[in-house]
């Protein structure tokens, strides 16, 4: 079963091959087994699975099932749980149970999925490799020496190690699409406003998307299909409508104009990632596709930018954090002032405090203008580069990253290295597109990942784009070594 | 441009975060770090360019001032470090 799309595993249910408790229990069985080279959950949810899961089966009995109705996914732990810790890999909320549940998990929840467990992340999803995560670092299923990416490095270890069919990710700067890629499976951050943020732990509010992470663009749309959608308790939740995101799956490529940002070519990009990139290239060009070679003259921009403007959100959201409503709070306060500075000061890790740190400098008066408003200016400037391309072109592609998932330790002790992995997704969230990874090939045995960019609401564009490429090609459907092992 | 550790002090101050001695050395090099690799946006010329707080330029929706949610104090106290009586405790804050 653990080997089956979820398109695969829904209809396995509706045709009852197998039920949901069954299926449910195959997954926990696997977690149980192979999750301890993995470390890809914080939590796994269980007792209360397998009621879902009974209670799914009932409504598949009934015939009254969803597209989702039995199937197990897991959650990023980000989005609010109620009644199951959400920590975000912090100790900050080590001990933390929302008393409710985010959109995205009241929306699964409605269409009869089951809350298989929450995966981890880096703490409060700032980090490129899941190595900053208070629970200790999730590991690559393709080999457990490399990381998995991050932040959403838990829920993409676990969909490649197949103990989830599919996940929930979210993505400020990358964080759905650089994992994706490491790990060798298919996730889409969609345009920013397209699925609700309410009850996702806040990073960067400007720039934090929620979204889906599958083995195939055909599982990603059916997740879309759920995740999508206004919320009148999100301000900045979009009201254009949604579609159906499987409707165009199959569409045809011809004609299609694929732009080719220079800037994503260029130095510092492996060479063999680049090979397999270009042979990606060439399967959409051999489908009628046509690609456009032009540029985004602000890319250089786009980390400095990132790192003003991410930090400087991220500083007024984690104010929230000091002791007194929930969450960690340090022993013994000798005054007000001792409990919020040592509270923080014991329950944030040294990445989270640095970005804190930095995004504080950046909004304090006297240096405003020099950074928060500059970024803010170079932002519309490096939007407006995406708006000018796709004047010539229907979608840009280019690597989801500069090379394959690197060692554990590797950058971990250099920040500036570490920013530099996700120069090639940053760009996308200062300008609220849509972007995916997608498996296009190995690199001495490790995945690697071509992106998809789109213009504004255009996700049912690049899943069509992307399963057309998975119908053609195979490397969505490689399974890792190391999950080969357990039950089933 | 680098910071200097009275600075950086002054900015953990103001975020709440306290920085150990130990620390305070290695955390000013790490900020400066950052601060030096985005100095580079100051060489833009932005002249005229309206600052962009939301990618779609969208803005804030109001909705009718209706009350639409109710009262969950009892849930919400029951995840806090120390309550009483319905009320938050901190340290004493007057003497």
């Amino acid at each position: 079963m653990h080997t089956k799309s979820v398109a695969q595993l829904a209809k396995g249910l509706r045709e009852r091959q197998f039920s949901s408790a069954e299926l449910t229990r195959a997954y926990l069985d696997r977690i149980t087994t192979l999750d301890t080279q993995y470390n890809s959950f914080i939590t796994v949810n269980e007792a209360a699975a397998l009621e879902a899961a009974e209670a799914a089966d009932r409504s598949l009995a009934v015939g009254n099932a969803n597209a989702l109705t039995g199937i197990p996914i897991a959650h990023k732990d980000i989005f609010c749980t109620e009644g199951v810790r959400t920590s975000c890999g912090s100790r900050m909320l080590e001990n933390f149970i929302p008393p409710y549940d985010a959109t995205v998990i009241e929306r699964f929840k409605a269409a009869g999925a089951v809350l298989l467990g929450k995966t981890n992340m880096d703490e409060f999803a700032m980090g490129s490799s899941n190595e900053s995560s208070f629970y200790g670092p999730a590991r690559n299923p393709w080999n457990t020496d490399l990381v998995p990416g991050g932040s959403s490095g838990g829920s993409a270890a676990a969909v490649a190690g197949l103990l989830a069919p599919a996940a929930t990710g979210t993505d400020t700067g990358g964080s759905i699409r650089q994992p994706a890629a490491f790990c060798g499976i298919t996730g889409l951050k969609p345009t920013y406003g397209r699925v609700s943020r309410l009850g996702i732990v806040a990073f960067a509010s400007s720039l934090d998307q929620a979204g889906p992470m599958a083995h195939s663009a055909e599982d990603c749309a059916l997740l879309l299909n759920i995740m999508a959608g206004h919320d009148p308790l999100d301000s900045t939740s979009s009201t254009v409508a949604t579609q159906d995101y499987c409707a165009t799956l199959d569409d045809s490529l011809e004609g299609l104009r694929i732009g080719l940002p220079a800037e994503y070519f260029g130095e510092g990009l492996d060479v063999t990632t680049g090979e397999c990139i270009n042979n990606a290239l060439k399967e959409l060009e051999a489908q009628g596709a046509t690609l456009v070679e032009l540029s985004l003259p602000h890319s250089a921009l786009t980390i400095p930018t990132y790192y003003i403007i991410a930090p400087a959100e991220a500083s007024t959201n984690l104010s929230r954090f000091d002791g007194v409503r929930y969450g960690y709070r340090c022993e013994n306060p000798a005054d007000l002032h001792d409990l919020y500075s040592r509270t923080r000061q014991e329950g944030f890790g040294e990445e989270v405090k640095r970005r804190i740190l930095v995004g504080t400098y950046a909004l304090s008066a006297g240096y405003y203008d020099a950074y928060y408003k500059k970024a803010q200016q170079i932002r519309r400037l490096i939007k407006q580069d995406f708006m000018d391309c796709f004047e010539q072109v229907d979608i840009i592609a280019g690597p989801t990253a500069p090379g394959p998932a690197f060692a554990l330790g590797a950058k971990s002790n250099d920040p500036i290295s570490m920013y530099l992995e996700d120069v090639y997704t940053l760009a996308v969230n200062l300008a609220g597109l849509p972007g995916m990874s997608l498996p296009a090939g190995f690199v001495e045995g490790k995945p690697v990942g071509l992106q998809l960019i789109g213009r504004h609401f255009d996700e049912a564009r690049l899943l069509n784009v992307a399963h057309r490429f998975q119908q053609a090609t195979d490397w969505h459907l490689s399974t890792p070594d190391s999950a080969k092992g357990g039950s089933l | 441009m680098a910071i200097e550790q009275g600075e950086v002090e002054k900015i953990a101050e103001l975020a709440r975060i306290r920085i150990s001695k130990e620390e305070i050395g290695d955390v000013t090099q790490r900020i400066t770090e950052v601060l030096q690799m985005v100095d580079q946006l100051q060489a833009v010329d932005t002249r005229d360019i309206e600052p962009m707080a939301n990618p779609l330029d969208a803005t804030q929706r109001l909705r009718p001032d209706e009350v639409t949610q109710s009262n969950r104090r009892d849930a919400f106290q029951a995840i806090a470090p120390a309550v009483e009586n319905g009320l938050y405790l901190v340290p004493k804050v007057i003497e």
